[in-house]
């Protein structure tokens, strides 16, 4: 079985995230970067999925970011997965959903695939688009923020798990399917020093868009970020100081009119 | 190191004959191994040396930057300590309990076997990546860290260095795997920082060794799978009358004695081993016979540097909670971290735990190379532990009463540190070490 697992490279969760003076981005002086935290259970689960067909089953990563991916690329090998593909060019710097799932489409679509294990969203811009973009441009059912996964009886057919409101839904699909992974999933297990070692030997293919057989950057027009505006400042919090819940709700009222002024 | 004007004294030396600018190069000499830091940066082009290209360079002793390799072993490291390690830390060292489920869990990342090469289990790497994750275990359980230092640095290097094949092939599968722990016994209670006094008793008896005495002070003995001891063979040599051995806690005549009750570090156990005709079988002399003094002396350097990085780590985070403290403590109005007091404090620490830390790099990465490293191990290790204890004091006081108190990370850290300066040899040790060598180079460039 043919087992995909894609792989973004964001910004360490305890880093903090300022807006470059220009608006085009963020400013990526001195932030770490981390696998997205939802990858990371992709990874876990595709894992599984091999341990437990064994055989021919083969993990890919297969990741969309910079140069600089290649370590996050690496970190996903020494957790176990067996080679990865990196599209990696200057002209998608700052590629929007609609471009990445055109450029990961073609590069999965090349390779072919069984089961592709997503996060459900990306921590870093937060639009839980793209996996559910590429599975219709593969045309391939897909199952978002998966709780539990089940392999079918010859691997045929997938058995997902999500998490609602006051329950579960259980889903059956198909394979090829695309399952977008939420917290819970799995517990991800760390990169042994073993994994490390052996991550070195592992292939990782660089591919640009000219590789991919793209001449320029797919649709670039239909959306497009205008411009990165920082959150504006939160005021300052004051807290009313008052004995009696009386006099507090009296000097609240006194604010809200003569200073806030609203009402 | 020598810099510029380090010369001795001012006395009618010949150093009056020295070009004015004096370093090891003007004077015409090599330098002595290790006495100079070039800096160069890890990524020197697409993919660098991070992409797995030769990284012991040849002439090159230090890195500022770690290669994607160490980057990625720190993180698996970091990852461990601050979830699974932080989940039982506080309780595990209330309570002075051992966390042997810890050891088996690191010991499954890869963790037990480091440095031994893999036909051993091991994972084949170096001092330096041994180094950085025994600081970030020591950031949060220095307790735990003592126990993999010792293992990896003492006992699997002592038994792969010196042993002969049938023990390295006896023992160290089940070392680097986790399933028996290495632990190093020196100690006795008339030999400490004397190491030539060891007393313990090695008699031939047919084809076994017996052996009679105590050692005290042995972490982690109560637990041990695996204790290289070094006893007297000879009553009639001081140096070359002692032999290693390997003994197992199932070999007759062994028994655990007395339990320390101690200060800090009190998640790993500190206990006494006594030995009462133990018979050892003579395939478990390390080495020869005769050959333990050359042993203990040789696997100091690893075991500096190794306590030398859970200073580095015991001082970070007695450097992060008291950053992270003072930004919320208010009195008199302000932050007190925006008091001068502080900022001075914080500056001070600072700025020693990045100049330990770059010390302990270099007689790690000194060591890989496989150059010599007594004197760069020595200077990690006073240096690292003495700032450590500053560290943790200044950070103390930052945090003012409840410091003092077991609802801060701080009392513990506060405890742990002072050991630091004591065993792997303590602090006066390190200056005897530092100051003959530093002599003996100079004698060198200006004979008496
Ligand atoms: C928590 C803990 C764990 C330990 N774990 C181990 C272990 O696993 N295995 C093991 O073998 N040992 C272990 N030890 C023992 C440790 O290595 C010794 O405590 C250390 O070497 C110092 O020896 P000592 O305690 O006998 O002190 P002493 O050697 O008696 O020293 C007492 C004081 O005299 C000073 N002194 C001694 N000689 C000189 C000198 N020539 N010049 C100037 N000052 C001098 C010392 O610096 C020290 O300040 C451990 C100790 C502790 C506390
Ligand atoms: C064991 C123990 C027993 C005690 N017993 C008593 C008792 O019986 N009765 C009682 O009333 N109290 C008692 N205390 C409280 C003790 O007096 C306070 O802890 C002490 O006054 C320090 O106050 P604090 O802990 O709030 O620290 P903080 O005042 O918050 O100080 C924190 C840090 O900031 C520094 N700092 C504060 N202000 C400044 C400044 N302006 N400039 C520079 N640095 C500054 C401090 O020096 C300290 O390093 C006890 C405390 C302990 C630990």
């Amino acid at each position: 079985m043919k087992v995909v697992v894609l792989l973004k490279r964001v910004p360490d969760t305890e880093a903090k995230i300022l807006i470059n003076q220009e608006g085009t981005g963020i400013r990526e002086d001195g932030i770490k970067y981390i696998i997205n935290t939802y990858d990371e259970y992709a990874v876990e689960e595709g894992l599984r999925l091999k341990e437990k067909l064994g055989g021919d089953t083969k993990v890919t990563v297969v990741c969309l970011g910079p140069a600089e991916a290649t370590e996050t690329i690496r970190t996903a090998l020494a957790m176990g997965a067996d080679d990865a593909v990196h599209i990696s060019d200057p002209a998608l710097a700052g590629a929007g959903p609609f471009t990445a799932a055109a450029v990961l489409a073609a590069a999965i679509g090349a390779g072919g695939f069984d089961i592709i294990f997503c996060g459900k969203q990306a921590i870093d811009d937060d639009q839980a688009q793209v996996q559910c973009i590429l599975a219709e441009m593969l045309d391939v059912p897909q199952v978002n923020a998966a709780s539990s996964f089940e392999i079918g009886a010859g691997g045929a057919a997938a058995a997902v798990g999500r998490r609602i409101e006051g329950g579960e839904e259980k889903w059956e699909s198909s394979l090829p399917v695309l399952i977008s992974c939420d917290k819970g999933l799995n517990e991800p297990r760390y990169a042994s020093l073993p994994g490390i070692m052996k991550a070195k030997k592992k292939e990782i293919r660089t591919k640009t868009l000219a590789d991919l057989g793209f001449h320029e950057v797919p649709n670039r027009g239909r959306s497009r970020i205008v411009k990165w505006l920082p959150l504006p400042r939160s005021g300052e919090c004051r807290m009313i100081e008052a004995g009696e819940p009386a006099d507090a709700v009296r000097e609240l009222v006194r604010l809200l009119r003569e200073e806030a002024k609203v009402i | 190191m020598i810099f510029d004007g380090g010369h001795p004294g001012n006395s009618e030396s010949k150093a009056r004959q020295a070009p004015d600018r004096r370093s090891g190069e003007d004077w015409g000499l090599t330098p002595p191994p290790g006495s100079c830091i070039f800096l160069i940066p890890a990524r020197t082009g697409p993919g660098g040396l991070a992409n797995g290209a030769n990284h012991t360079m040849q002439g090159t002793v230090m890195f500022i930057d770690l290669t994607e390799e160490e980057r990625m072993i720190q993180k698996t490291a970091r990852d461990f300590a601050r979830r699974d390690i932080a989940a039982v830390a506080e309780q595990s060292n209330r309570d002075g309990v051992f966390q042997d489920d810890i050891y088996r869990r690191l010991a499954g990342l890869g963790f037990m076997g480091m440095t031994m090469p893999e036909e051993f289990g091991g994972v084949g790497l170096g001092n330096l990546c041994l180094s950085l994750a025994l600081e970030e275990i020591s950031m949060v359980c220095p307790s735990t860290a003592v126990a993999v230092s010792v293992h990896n640095s003492l006992a699997n290097y002592i038994i792969h260095t010196w042993g002969s094949d049938e023990l390295k092939r006896r023992y160290l599968p089940r070392m680097t795997s986790g399933e028996l722990i290495g632990v190093y016994a020196l100690t006795e209670p008339n030999a400490g920082s004397d190491v030539a006094a060891i007393a313990m008793s090695a008699a031939r008896d047919g084809g076994d060794w017996v052996l009679n005495g105590s050692k005290i002070f042995i972490s982690t003995g109560d637990r041990a799978g695996v204790i290289v001891v070094i006893a007297r063979s000879d009553p009639d040599e001081r140096t070359r009358g002692l032999t290693a051995f390997v003994v197992e806690p199932v070999f007759p005549g062994f028994s655990v004695g007395k339990i320390e009750h101690k200060m800090g570090l009190r998640a790993s156990t500190t206990v006494e081993l006594v030995f009462e005709d133990c018979r050892v079988p003579a395939a478990n002399v390390i080495g020869e016979e005769g050959m333990g003094m050359k042993i203990a002396l040789g696997s100091l350097e690893g075991g500096r540097i190794g306590i030398a990085s859970q200073s580095l780590g015991i001082a970070q985070t007695a450097l992060d909670e008291a950053v992270l403290f003072a930004r919320e403590r208010r009195q008199f109005g302000e932050r007190i971290i925006d008091f001068q007091a502080t900022r001075w404090k914080i500056a001070e620490m600072a700025t020693n735990i990045d100049a330990a830390r770059l010390l302990v790099r270099r007689a790690a990465r000194l060591r890989d190379a496989g150059r010599p490293c007594g004197k760069e191990a020595s200077m990690a290790k006073l240096f690292a532990s003495r700032i450590a204890n500053e560290a943790v004091y200044d950070s103390l006081q930052i945090h003012g009463g409840v410091g003092y108190t077991q609802e801060f990370k701080i009392e513990r850290f506060f405890r742990d540190a002072r050991v630091l300066e004591i065993y792997e040899g303590t602090s006066e040790i390190q200056r005897i070490v530092i100051a003959k060598k530093v002599i003996d180079e100079y004698e060198r460039i200006f004979p008496a």
